[in-house]
């Protein structure tokens, strides 16, 4: 109630969000750098304004880290933008990475009280904005690091989880000593989610923010092969597992082990990790063919589909088995999509892939689809309608539907309860595993999810494991 | 080495202390280089270094064939895949070729080790094209040198297998083969219909080498398998030889490309059997 009578002492909010200047989608179907460019401080102000800075503030319990959200939106305003970053900074070491690529709008944004009546408070850009200012003003704040506790902490896998966990944990004055198995940091920040949507230099400065505070980090060792988890507990106190979820899925349909079928992972990882798009300049390859088609509807859908288009491909096409609506991907994203031109072509569901003499696929072979009653998702089923087999010519086909646990930990660990589907069994409130002084959080348990998440269970399985090394049995 | 195939020695202990037989690195020669997996061909953990044994093909091995003693390298990543299986199988024929000869060879110790009769078989285009062979006579119960042009050992190829058994009066229990694709395609093709057991180390491409991207995926005995996390090694009649081999041929073009620029291309020389 109180809420509502400040809105209706300030009669001028602006119902609509301030909106974002972005490349326009001619332009940037041509490139890989940012499609959305960002606030300017003026428009940055003119949308925190907007906010009602509301006592029991309802958009922070959407948000999986808590963040003070009308605490900085209310720097913003003040023109206080260090001010603002550092009350980000409590909550959230990746404040550039999730104003990018959360999913607001089903979070934060959702709840947030604006939303009944007109558009909500755009938070997820306000923080980006916040991030960004501090970035170009090239000095970033290091906070106080608290007296050295002596333990030492690994931390398995580069992506938002672990880079949490180090983070909170580091400032705890803990020494922390991360192992990644590829050759650069980041996890699905850097070899999935493509430049255009989250720029690298991006990732790579806010993890040089943990490196800040004095976390080391080892590369290409693969935890599980070059040291089981078992070994590193010789010396360490405690151990995080953030070793996420990378293991693709197949559609598991004749002809997928055709040339040019690829998973979204290989497609991906080609681009971002290794630079494809510079071939060759970098000396990893990617293919560029005249038709592709991704088959799957979610962000990594999205991202294949219009990486397709930047390496030049005529068509691009999002194969999904049901309709718009349950698209699980970012609507953002969606809308993106359809700007630069991917050809949406729901209900549709392949059931072969077609080679031609020499082993490339030259086409898929589908069936249409109808919706029947909801499954046990609240979806409605899709259905194939019998005999509606039809071929879709494409040089190209991208495999979208999923990943599961990386196995590596799990296979090679001893006393670790594994889930059904090869996650990681840990506490949800504590990130425990059934391994003593190992703790789990991300991907690695959850399969796949979202940056927010990873982070929120970092963010908890920290807190657990500061208890633990502090506690009285560990002085 | 020899020409065209180089030995690498790294110094990396992590994975010197962890390698087994079998088992493989992914290593990138420079910044901008492909992530290049390479088998092992020995190990020595007191020193921590791991021995590679390359040939030159494309960018980032002749790259890599450019390095200096001292230099180092921005990823060694290793160990992977799964090792090779050591066990008393009774009689082992051991076939290598290319890289394969250095491969084939803490394989060939760990048989031994482990109470094997081990019979190596080495395969070269020439004589000048085999090396290690001292080492491989001072742990096998037999080795015998196969070449192209009979400048060395038996003429012909690994198609003269059968003679070499006949001829050392044995009866594997098993045959192991390390190298180039057709080399181990055609053992697999001889052991067949000879009923014996036959294990080969496939190389597929690969990106990450951790079952991350799919790209190294085979079909063996009907399933889709990653060579990365459950192999290498697989049972060489269970492949599916055809779609492999054309899997390998998926970059060809754009590989050719960097080698025309960057002018390497004229000390290339691709196996003739592949
Ligand atoms: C293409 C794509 C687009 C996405 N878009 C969005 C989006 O818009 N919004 C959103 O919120 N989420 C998105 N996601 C999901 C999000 O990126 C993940 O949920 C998140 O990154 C999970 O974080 P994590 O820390 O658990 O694992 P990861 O980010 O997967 O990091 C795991 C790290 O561990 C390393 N590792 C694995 N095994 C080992 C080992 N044995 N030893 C050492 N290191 C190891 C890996 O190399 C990796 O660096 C997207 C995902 C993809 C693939
Ligand atoms: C598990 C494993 C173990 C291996 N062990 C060894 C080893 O011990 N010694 C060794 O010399 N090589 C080994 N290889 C092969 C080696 O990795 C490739 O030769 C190398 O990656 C080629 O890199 P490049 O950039 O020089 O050539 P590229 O420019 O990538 O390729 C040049 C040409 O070689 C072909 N090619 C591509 N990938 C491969 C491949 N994986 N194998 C063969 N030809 C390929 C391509 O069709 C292309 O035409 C192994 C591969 C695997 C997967
Ligand atoms: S981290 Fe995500 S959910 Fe939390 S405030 Fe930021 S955008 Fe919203
Ligand atoms: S963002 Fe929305 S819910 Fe949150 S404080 Fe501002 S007006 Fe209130
Ligand atoms: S190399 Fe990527 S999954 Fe095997």
């Amino acid at each position: 109630m109180a809420d509502e009578k400040k809105a209706k002492k300030k009669p001028k909010i602006n119902p609509k969000r301030i909106s974002m200047p972005k490349q326009t989608p001619e332009e940037r179907v041509r490139n890989f750098e940012e499609v959305a460019l960002g606030f300017t401080p003026e428009l940055a102000i003119q949308e925190a304004e907007r906010c009602l800075q509301c006592k029991k503030p309802k958009c922070v319990e959407g948000c999986p880290v808590e963040i003070d959200i009308p605490g900085f939106i209310a720097k913003i305003v003040e023109k206080d933008f260090n001010g603002s970053i550092a009350v980000l900074k409590e909550k959230q070491a990746l404040a550039a990475v999730c104003g990018r690529v959360c999913p607001q709008e089903e979070q934060c944004e959702i709840l947030c009280i604006l939303g009944k009546k007109m558009e909500p408070v755009a938070v997820g850009r306000l923080e980006r904005f916040a991030a960004d200012y501090e970035a170009s003003q090239g000095k970033v704040e290091i906070p106080h690091i608290a007296k050295k506790t002596g333990k030492r902490v690994a931390v398995v896998g580069t992506g938002p989880a672990g880079v949490t966990v180090a983070a909170d944990l580091a400032v705890l004055g803990h020494d922390i000593v991360m192992y990644e198995a590829l050759h650069d940091v980041g996890g699905v920040l850097m070899y999935g989610i493509p430049e255009f949507r989250l720029p690298k230099d991006i990732v790579r400065r806010e993890v040089d923010y943990v490196k800040k505070l004095g976390v080391e980090i080892i590369f290409d060792y693969v935890v599980g092969k070059t040291r089981t988890i078992n070994a590193l507990l010789e010396d360490f106190d405690a151990i995080f597992v953030g070793a996420g979820a990378g293991l693709p899925w197949f559609l598991e349909i004749p002809g997928e082990n055709l040339n040019g079928v690829y998973s979204a992972n290989e497609y991906l990882t080609r681009v971002n990790l290794m630079k494809g798009f510079r071939f060759p300049e970098f000396d990893t390859p990617i293919k560029r063919p005249r038709r592709v088609a991704v088959v799957g509807g979610g962000n990594v859908a999205m991202d294949s589909a219009r990486t397709a288009l930047r390496l030049g491909a005529d068509e691009s096409h999002i194969v999904y088995r049901r309709s718009r609506e349950e698209l699980p991907a970012r609507l953002e994203e969606v809308e993106n999509a359809e700007e630069e031109g991917v050809i949406f072509d729901f209900l549709t569901l392949p059931i072969r892939c077609i080679g031609n003499d020499h082993g490339w696929l030259v086409g898929m072979e589908c069936l249409k689809m109808e919706l029947g009653a909801p499954d046990d998702s609240g979806r409605r089923r899709p259905v194939p309608i019998e005999g509606s087999n039809f071929v879709m010519e494409c040089e190209a086909m991208v495999a979208s539907i999923g990943n599961s646990p990386n196995p590596l930990i799990p296979q090679t660990t001893t006393g670790l309860e594994i889930g059904r589907k090869g996650n990681i069994v840990a506490d949800e409130e504590t990130g425990l595993t059934s391994l003593d002084k190992v703790w789990a959080g991300g991907d690695v348990v959850t399969g796949a999810a979202t940056v927010i998440n990873a982070m929120g269970a970092g963010r908890k399985a920290a807190r657990s494991m500061h208890e633990y090394l502090t506690g009285e049995n560990n002085k | 080495m020899v020409p065209n195939i180089h030995e690498l020695v790294v110094e990396a202990p992590d994975v010197a202390a962890a390698i087994k037989p079998g088992q493989f690195v992914i290593l990138r020669p420079s910044e901008t280089g492909e992530r290049v997996p390479l088998s092992t061909s020995d190990f020595d953990r007191e020193a921590g270094t791991i021995t590679c044994f390359f040939q030159v093909v494309g960018e980032s091995t002749a790259k890599l064939a450019l390095l200096e003693p001292g230099d180092t390298i921005p990823t060694f990543a290793g160990p992977l895949g799964l090792e090779s299986e050591i066990e008393n199988f009774g009689t082992v024929v051991l076939v290598g070729g290319c890289f394969g000869i250095g491969s084939i060879y803490p394989i060939a110790r760990a048989l031994k080790e482990a109470g094997n009769e081990a019979h190596v078989i080495l395969e070269a285009r020439s004589k000048y094209l085999h090396y290690w062979v001292d080492r491989h006579e001072a742990i096998a119960d037999s080795v015998t040198l196969i070449t192209r042009d009979g400048t060395l050992g038996t003429k012909g190829h690994v198609s003269r297998i059968p003679d070499i058994l006949n001829k050392l009066k044995i009866k594997p229990d098993r045959v192991i083969a390390n190298g180039c694709t057709f080399q181990m395609k055609r053992v697999s093709d001889i052991t067949k219909p000879l009923g014996i057991l036959t294990i080969v180390s496939m190389n597929p491409i690969m990106i990450d080498g951790t079952g991350m991207c799919g790209v190294c995926r085979l079909t063996v005995d009907g399933e889709t398998k990653f060579a990365c996390v459950d192999g290498p090694d697989f049972n060489g009649h269970l492949i599916d030889w055809e779609e492999f081999l054309q899997r390998r041929k998926t970059y060809y073009e754009e590989e050719i490309e960097p080698l025309r620029r960057s002018g390497t291309g004229t000390t290339v020389h691709v196996c003739r059997n592949c």
